[in-house]
């Protein structure tokens, strides 16, 4: 469960990033052209040297910042660089092994190429490069603004201006410095970094540094889709089997969620707050340990079972975890027992909201409390939650947890590829990558779940009521 | 369920007795593993419900009893790595959100987008090149390396405290602005102090996640048990060499590691409840 992010205007938003994306490029392309067209001397000096512009105007720190940076970058690219790119189209191409060598007339032990490492480094560098003509570019920028304000005879910013500027109007530079490197080093490297990995045969049979791994394009995707191997034979029955999870797990919490909330609002229950604590607990529980908890009250010799051999109620042991079908049932339960509480906390807070007099006038009307709930009381949960639902069943695509604590993926189901009766994809992803090490088929994997995601958001998003009230925000 | 006595007048006495069999039934696995952390007797599964004897030998060896496992360090461990990466996070996310939510700059909208289309990715896809990102830096392995990658995502996690931020009325940011306040200060004087909540929010969702993660602290630590947390800790007393001597230490240790997190949860409840509704509906 998780609370996660809205993705509210998220079909607008890609759609506008991309035009944007474009559009900015040949706005920028333009400006570039322009300026060095109507620059003076140090402007266009700071085309080739970055920096000029700022020493120009006596800015000595900031211009001897970037000039140092230039200088840094093209001694880095030279070194190291250069070889760096290189390798990123390679891969590498010395493999580990023995080699005759002339000289001492023996076969020598090779130390080979690691792919992994030369994928590593090629991301960096192109990273560096971007980084640098982000740079580079904002030298210009600089340039421009400073020729402007000699043009108008203002004073030229110094560097402790500069600064200070940081702390007021240029603020979120700063507040940005910190989560923008985080994002980027642990987030947009890596990203980067597995989705390259999709499209080489990384896989547990190419292991650096013994073996290389190199480009193969789309074949993991041709695999995983068209292909008539036990790799197809695996992603669909999974994909459908996570999307009946995500459809099952979202709705039945929402459903249950709000009839429990509905119970503890209604009028005549008493100690609605020792209910509403008894079902929260359950949420400052840490899910891990609820869920291994279950793992063993559900076990073929766990306490349910015993309990009810002992009552006489059963005769032979049920294999909660380990049927096929009723793991499939048992993980859906279980996940009512987790996620309840939170849609349940959030339908009271809606509840709580919704005017009286409104449920006064239906009476007043003569409206049957059926129809007073149709009416009024759900229209009301279903525009606040709408988002929350579709969060929900992203979240639920990706619910690792419940899963792979519960019945790791299993009762295994030799048919598959390294998969279970209740593995999910990204279950089968963690097996692929953690036990098998097959990274370019979990990869593979990754892309093709991130995908569903964003096709599921897109559908529902446009569909919601709530996607039209969006534009009257941020 | 009977939908007709929900909304009807005279179902509230059925109602009750529903919701305390519910209750039971919620309560139960919690009430199982506190009754199993006081049981003398051993071994993962014993037929009767109730134990036989009551004792507080789970709760000793399990800090005593540091032969194979300590999980007294364990805990600290993860207290370090909680307190440590809740307040890098809170402030990461309260400053993204900040700037997200008052500032206007050309990179803003390309910078929510870019929030959205990263978090759309299964989170630990990345964990194998996140290891090897830390190894590249000598951090596989270490307890500063939870706490970066703990930390990381934060940037992208603003939208619940913008959504907030967006609440607290511009009105005053102006006044302060027309008085000759710099934008840093109307931050740390003025929305700050009017966002408790959701910094109490922000910060409790911090803390607790290291207490419930165990997929990248196994990918970091690997079998090194002296750095583990108690969450892949736990789950490693579970593994079918240890359970059968350790299932009842095992409860004890869920016991040790719900109280607190709990405790926090009850206390700060209504906090809680204004961060999800108000991330919720207010978007």
């Amino acid at each position: 469960m998780t609370t996660d992010v809205q993705r509210m205007s998220l079909p607008r938003r890609i759609v506008g990033g991309v035009a944007g994306f474009f559009t900015g490029l040949g706005r920028k392309a333009a400006a570039f052209f322009n300026i060095f067209r109507k620059g003076g001397a140090s402007t266009r000096l700071s085309y080739f040297i970055m920096g000029a512009a700022c020493l120009r105007c006596r800015q000595f720190v900031k211009g001897g910042l970037y000039l140092l940076a230039q200088a840094a970058f093209l001694l880095y690219l030279f070194t190291a660089g250069a070889p760096a790119l290189a390798g990123l189209v390679t891969l590498g191409t010395k493999t580990q092994g023995w080699v005759f060598d002339e000289e001492l007339g023996i076969n020598v032990l090779q130390s080979g190429d690691n792919s992994m490492l030369f994928l590593i480094f090629g991301v960096l560098a192109v990273l560096l490069c971007l980084l640098f003509l982000a740079l580079y570019f904002s030298n210009i920028r600089t340039a421009w603004r400073l020729q402007e304000l000699r043009r108008r005879g203002k004073p030229i910013p110094s560097f402790a201006d500069e600064l200070r500027e940081l702390m007021d109007t240029r603020f979120h530079v700063t507040l940005l410095a910190l989560p923008v490197l985080g994002v980027l080093v642990f987030t947009v490297l890596p990203l980067v970094f597995m989705i390259l990995i999709a499209f080489t045969n990384y896989d547990a049979a190419h292991q650096p540094p013994g073996n290389l791994f190199t480009w193969v394009g789309f074949a993991n995707f041709g695999q995983m889709l068209f292909g008539s191997s036990r790799m197809a034979g695996t992603f669909f029955p999974v994909f459908f089997w996570t999307i009946i999870w995500a459809v099952l797990a979202t709705f039945s919490n929402y459903i249950f969620g709000i009839l429990f909330a509905l119970m503890i609002n209604k009028k005549g229950v008493r100690i609605k707050g020792v209910w509403r604590t008894i079902f929260v607990l359950t949420i400052a529980v840490p899910q891990f340990v609820s869920l291994l908890i279950m793992r063993n009250m559900l076990n073929d010799y766990g306490p349910i079972n015993e309990l009810l051999l002992s009552l006489g109620w059963i005769t032979e042991r049920i294999p909660f975890l380990t049927d096929p079908f009723l793991a499939k049932v048992s993980v859906l339960v279980v996940n009512l027992w987790l996620g309840i509480p939170y849609t349940m906390l959030i339908t009271t807070g809606i509840l709580m909201n919704i005017p009286e007099d409104q449920y006064e006038a239906a009476r007043v009307d003569g409206a049957s409390p059926l129809v007073v709930f149709f009416k009024i009381t759900l229209p009301q949960i279903l525009f606040v939650t709408t988002p929350y639902l579709i969060t929900q069943f992203i979240a639920n695509i990706n619910n690792f947890n419940v899963i792979y604590l519960l019945t790791g993926g299993g009762p295994t189901n030799s048919e598959y590829y390294f998969a279970g009766h209740t593995d999910l994809l990204v279950t089968w992803l963690y097996k692929l990558t953690a036990d098998r090490k097959d990274y370019s088929i979990a990869s593979t994997i990754g892309i093709l779940v991130f995908l569903i995601s964003v096709i599921v958001s897109l559908i529902t998003f446009t569909r919601s009521a709530s996607y039209r009230k969006e534009e009257a925000f941020g | 369920m009977n939908r007709n006595r929900v909304g009807g007048k005279s179902g509230a006495a059925g109602i009750t007795v529903l919701l305390a069999v519910l209750s039971i039934i919620w309560l139960f696995p919690i009430v199982w593993v506190v009754l199993t952390s006081f049981r003398a007797e051993p071994g993962s599964f014993v037929p009767n419900f109730i134990p036989e004897q009551f004792t507080i030998q789970n709760y000793v060896d399990l800090f005593a009893d540091t032969s194979v496992f300590s999980f007294g360090r364990w805990f600290l461990n993860t207290l370090f790595v909680a307190v440590c990466s809740c307040l890098l996070t809170t402030g990461v996310t309260l400053a993204a959100a900040f700037a997200i939510s008052r500032m206007r700059f050309r990179l803003r909208r390309p910078y929510m987008n870019m929030a959205l289309v990263l978090g759309m990715f299964p989170g630990f896809m990345t964990m194998i090149a996140v290891y090897y990102v830390l190894k590249s830096i000598n951090l596989t392995q270490s307890l500063v390396a939870l706490i970066f990658v703990y930390s990381a995502g934060a940037g992208l996690n603003f939208y619940i405290a913008k959504g907030f931020f967006d609440t607290v009325p511009r009105a005053l940011d102006e006044a302060a602005r027309i008085d000759g306040a710099t934008m840093s200060q109307v931050f740390f004087k003025i929305t700050l102090p009017l966002s408790k909540p959701i910094i109490v929010y922000t910060a409790l969702m911090a803390f607790a996640s290291p207490w419930m993660d165990f997929i990248f602290a196994r990918i970091i630590m690997g079998d090194n048990y002296e750095k583990y947390t108690v969450a892949i800790g736990l789950f490693t007393m579970l593994s079918p060499e240890f359970i059968d001597q350790y299932f009842t230490r095992f409860a004890a240790g869920c016991v040790v590691v719900a109280i607190p997190i709990t405790l926090l949860f009850v206390f700060l409840q209504r906090y809680f409840v204004e961060g999800i509704t108000g991330g919720a509906v207010k978007g």
